[in-house]
């Protein structure tokens, strides 16, 4: 089996999610000897090495890959598109986010033409006209992944009517799709007119891995500390996690609360927890990557997921493997396959208020999420959602009259 | 000779509502009060079980005595459980009676508040074995003579406890890795009692009704009366009694109504008085007729509950074992309120399926534990539990203190002594 992949950047170079799922599922499809053709967009200069962590030294030979210079980024919206253009001062780049979105499209349809595969999939709307331009001049059926929608990123508020239509087309275009929960195949079957029937479900995962870091941050000496981590936008629920910190405060005031992420939300967020007068119980990290990130999690007591709309949510599997319990809205798709965990709905604040003060006051409660959790969380592996992936083909293939 | 036993446990918890920590301090005593369309709400549960499963289920049972006077069963009633059916459904109640008056069924004995008791405090157990007696000789004119406990949680040094208290009976779960080689189905004397007889559930029989009835994929489906007469029949020349314990809401409530449960039951005895040597009794009447083949040791807990058989149900995570120990070291305190409300509160929150719903056994699993919980999760159970735990101990405390100041101010009390 050989795929054509439009993808995103892998960690620890990634900016979210996003780029997690594509490394998981490419890592997880490569072990089942899935041969991959592997496409994206990347703004910096190249480092060719760095798919060597999936495909190992053999890449040279047995894999291929395509990466060409764009200022594409996965969580990219039209303002920022135009800032990192006019950063860049150079004119190979589209004059807009869509215009760069139809140049991205062009090389993919080169590139389908040189290449020999027997499917295409892409991920999320910023490659679905890759995907579809691809099938067009190959006639191989088109496999589009669903990691978020636009509804998902804006709350439902606002959404951009360029970017739903190119959602909508690959949806409509592809012969199969996969959503990343049940929550999202809901989301596309209610907004997108597609029949459930050509939606396939296959949530994300986690590898699990040991990480003991073990420097005791002087911040836990005299408090307990409630982490949020995640892009600071209006998707995540930053503002929720403010407000309960507020209400948790004034019942259990030797507690810090760590902002990590960085996004449009932030300026607005700091305001509000100035204006709450909590300015010195929350402490704002930036965006951490690589070893930062499993650092702020073992910090951690609790891992608050506040998210609006999230269409799965690996954070909170990363935050278990770290030891540390999670709280994550029930308007988000890991809830569907995390049980020990607590869950709230977004909005209400109370609740969660109640769900934090309740791990930082009865240590049993910490203790048996944690335990329990970990337990759990061993029974995610990439290669279980890799070999999901691979059904979907076949059955792509079987549509389209085999290979 | 085969004797059938059927006893029928009849109990429903007082369900904690949603207590959030800041309401500690805040709410009003009735912790049980869920009037939500969640099935927190004991009313609401109670009423929906007594349409499905203790109405129509005691009809047939009556049926059944009227039309063979010699058809019996037991039941144990939990306080709880009678305290709900006089606040919310008194015809239950009254159906019950009903039964009762017929003189073919006994009722057993068990801590009023379905309580883990016998393991914390064995005065607090004795005392609700006592409250649980005057309950029922007050409702249904009885003196049980037989004990059983919460959810058949036994052990050698039970049955001891229960001998001196007077009771000439026991049960106990008969499940093999207990009883090894030996048979259910005869009576036992346990180790270090004197007088006492042990009856043990036959789970293989019992479970073909409570469990497998309505499962299509077990060989033995669709499980008709006549079949599972013959099943007990066979136990002729190799046992005295089969006894048959389980859960009431088997009829109605685990097993619709649509599985075909109550013809099975409405035409069992037919069946079972067919082979001339069968015939039903009671535990009392048990004990009675039959000696106690051998001396049986169960040193070690077992229970009734999941396929461990053990107390892993209700005492197996650190939420459960720090709950419960809480709450038991409140006994002192809350007693010398000598408030009633105060008391019943903090007892009905000793029922064993508080601790059942905080059990993260197989929680990921999806298993009987999580069809069972009104909560969304063990987590969510703890954390109301605590709560509501938390609030109760705020209410002890300021009436003790409340206590001690009226003592000083009437020089009741040495105030050396209570400075601490």
């Amino acid at each position: 089996m050989k795929v054509l992949m439009f993808g995103w950047e892998f960690p620890p170079f990634n900016s979210g999610g996003l780029g997690t799922a594509c490394y998981g599922l490419t890592k997880g499809l490569s072990n089942k000897g899935v041969d991959i053709i592997f496409v994206l967009p990347k703004s910096v200069p190249v480092n060719a090495d760095f798919l060597k962590i999936i495909f190992g030294d053999s890449i040279a030979s047995a894999k291929k890959h395509y990466i060409f210079n764009s200022l594409l980024h996965p969580y990219i919206t039209s303002a920022s598109y135009n800032s990192r253009l006019s950063a860049k001062g150079s004119s190979i780049y589209g004059a807009n986010l869509f215009e760069e979105v139809n140049r991205y499209s062009l090389i993919a349809e080169e590139i389908a033409k040189q290449e020999n595969f027997d499917i295409i999939h892409s991920h999320d709307w910023l490659t679905f006209k890759s995907g579809i331009a691809a099938k067009k001049v190959s006639h191989k059926p088109l496999v589009v992944h669903v990691h978020a929608t636009e509804f998902d990123r804006t709350g439902g508020n606002g959404i951009n009517q360029y970017v739903y239509e190119i959602e909508r087309h690959g949806m409509h275009e592809a012969d199969l799709i996969i959503a990343v929960s049940n929550y999202t195949k809901n989301k596309i079957v209610e907004h997108y007119g597609v029949s459930p029937e050509k939606i396939r479900v296959v949530h994300n995962s986690v590898e699990f891995e040991n990480y003991t870091l073990e420097q005791a941050s002087k911040l836990k000496e005299n408090n307990k500390i409630v982490l949020f981590l995640g892009r600071i936008t209006l998707q995540k629920g930053p503002d929720y996690f403010i407000y309960a910190a507020k209400k948790v405060l004034e019942h259990y005031p030797n507690t810090i609360f760590v902002v990590a992420g960085s996004g449009d939300m932030e300026k607005q967020i700091i305001e509000k927890v100035a204006e709450l007068g909590i300015s010195d119980k929350v402490l704002f990290a930036g965006f951490l990557r690589g070893k930062d990130v499993h650092q702020a999690y073992q910090m951690a007591d609790l891992y608050v997921m506040p998210s609006v709309s999230e269409p799965f949510g690996i954070t909170p599997l990363e935050s278990i493997i770290n030891g540390t319990p999670v709280l994550i809205s029930k308007q988000s798709g890991v809830s569907e396959v995390l049980s020990h965990c607590l869950k709230v709905d977004f909005w209400d604040i109370l609740e969660m208020s109640n769900k934090i003060v309740s791990v930082l006051q009865y240590p049993e409660l910490h203790t048996s999420l944690k335990e329990n959790g970990k337990r759990e969380i061993q029974r995610f592996s990439w290669d279980k959602s890799a070999e999901r992936c691979l059904n979907v083909y076949n059955e792509a293939l079987n549509f389209a009259g085999g290979i | 000779m085969v004797s059938v036993c059927f006893y029928f446990q009849v109990h429903q918890p007082f369900r904690v509502k949603k207590h959030s920590i800041f309401d500690i301090g805040k709410s009003s005593l009735d912790y049980f009060s869920d009037n939500s369309e969640s099935n927190l709400n004991n009313e609401k549960i109670i009423k929906k079980v007594a349409q499905k499963c203790y109405l129509p289920t005691n009809s047939v049972l009556l049926e059944l005595i009227k039309k063979y006077p010699n058809f019996k069963v037991s039941f144990s009633f939990s306080g709880v459980i009678l305290e709900q059916f006089e606040k919310y459904c008194p015809e239950v109640l009254s159906s019950f009676q009903e039964l009762v008056k017929t003189g073919n069924v006994e009722i057993l004995s068990e801590t009023y508040y379905h309580s883990l008791s016998f393991l914390y405090s064995k005065e607090e157990f004795r005392e609700q074995i006592n409250l649980h007696k005057q309950l029922i000789q007050k409702i249904f004119a009885q003196t049980p003579k037989v004990f059983r406990n919460t959810e058949l949680i036994y052990n050698d040094e039970l049955a001891k406890e229960i001998e001196s208290l007077g009771f000439q009976g026991i049960l106990a779960e008969g499940h093999d890795y207990i009883l090894g080689w030996r048979s259910p189905n005869l009576i036992y004397k346990p180790q270090g009692t004197t007088n006492m007889k042990l009856l043990l559930k036959n789970y293989r029989l019992s479970d073909d009704i409570a469990f497998r009835f309505s499962e299509r994929s077990w060989q033995e489906w669709p499980l008709t009366a006549e079949k599972y007469a013959n099943w007990i029949s066979a136990v002729n020349g190799s046992g005295n009694v089969v006894n048959l314990f389980m859960d009431y809401e088997t009829f109605g409530e685990h097993q619709w109504a649509e599985t075909g449960i109550f013809d099975f039951l409405r035409t069992l005895p037919e069946y079972i008085f067919k082979h001339p040597d069968n015939n039903f009794k009671t535990p009392s009447e048990v004990v009675e007729s039959y000696p106690a083949v051998a001396e049986l040791s169960i040193p070690f807990f077992v229970s009734w509950a999941d396929i461990e058989r053990d107390l892993s149900a209700w005492l197996s995570n650190s939420m459960q074992h720090s709950a419960i120990n809480k709450l038991f070291s409140l006994r002192n305190k809350v007693l010398s309120t000598k408030n009633p409300e105060l008391i019943a509160a903090w007892r009905k929150l000793q029922t064993s399926d508080h601790f059942y719903y905080m059990c993260t056994k197989w929680f990921a699993d999806g298993d009987v534990h999580k069809y069972f919980n009104p909560y969304e999760s063990p987590y969510d159970a703890f954390i109301s539990y605590m709560n509501v735990l938390h609030d109760l101990e705020l209410k002890i405390n300021a009436i003790n203190k409340e206590d001690i100041k009226k003592s000083l101010s009437l020089g009741l009390l040495d105030t050396k002594n209570s400075d601490n």
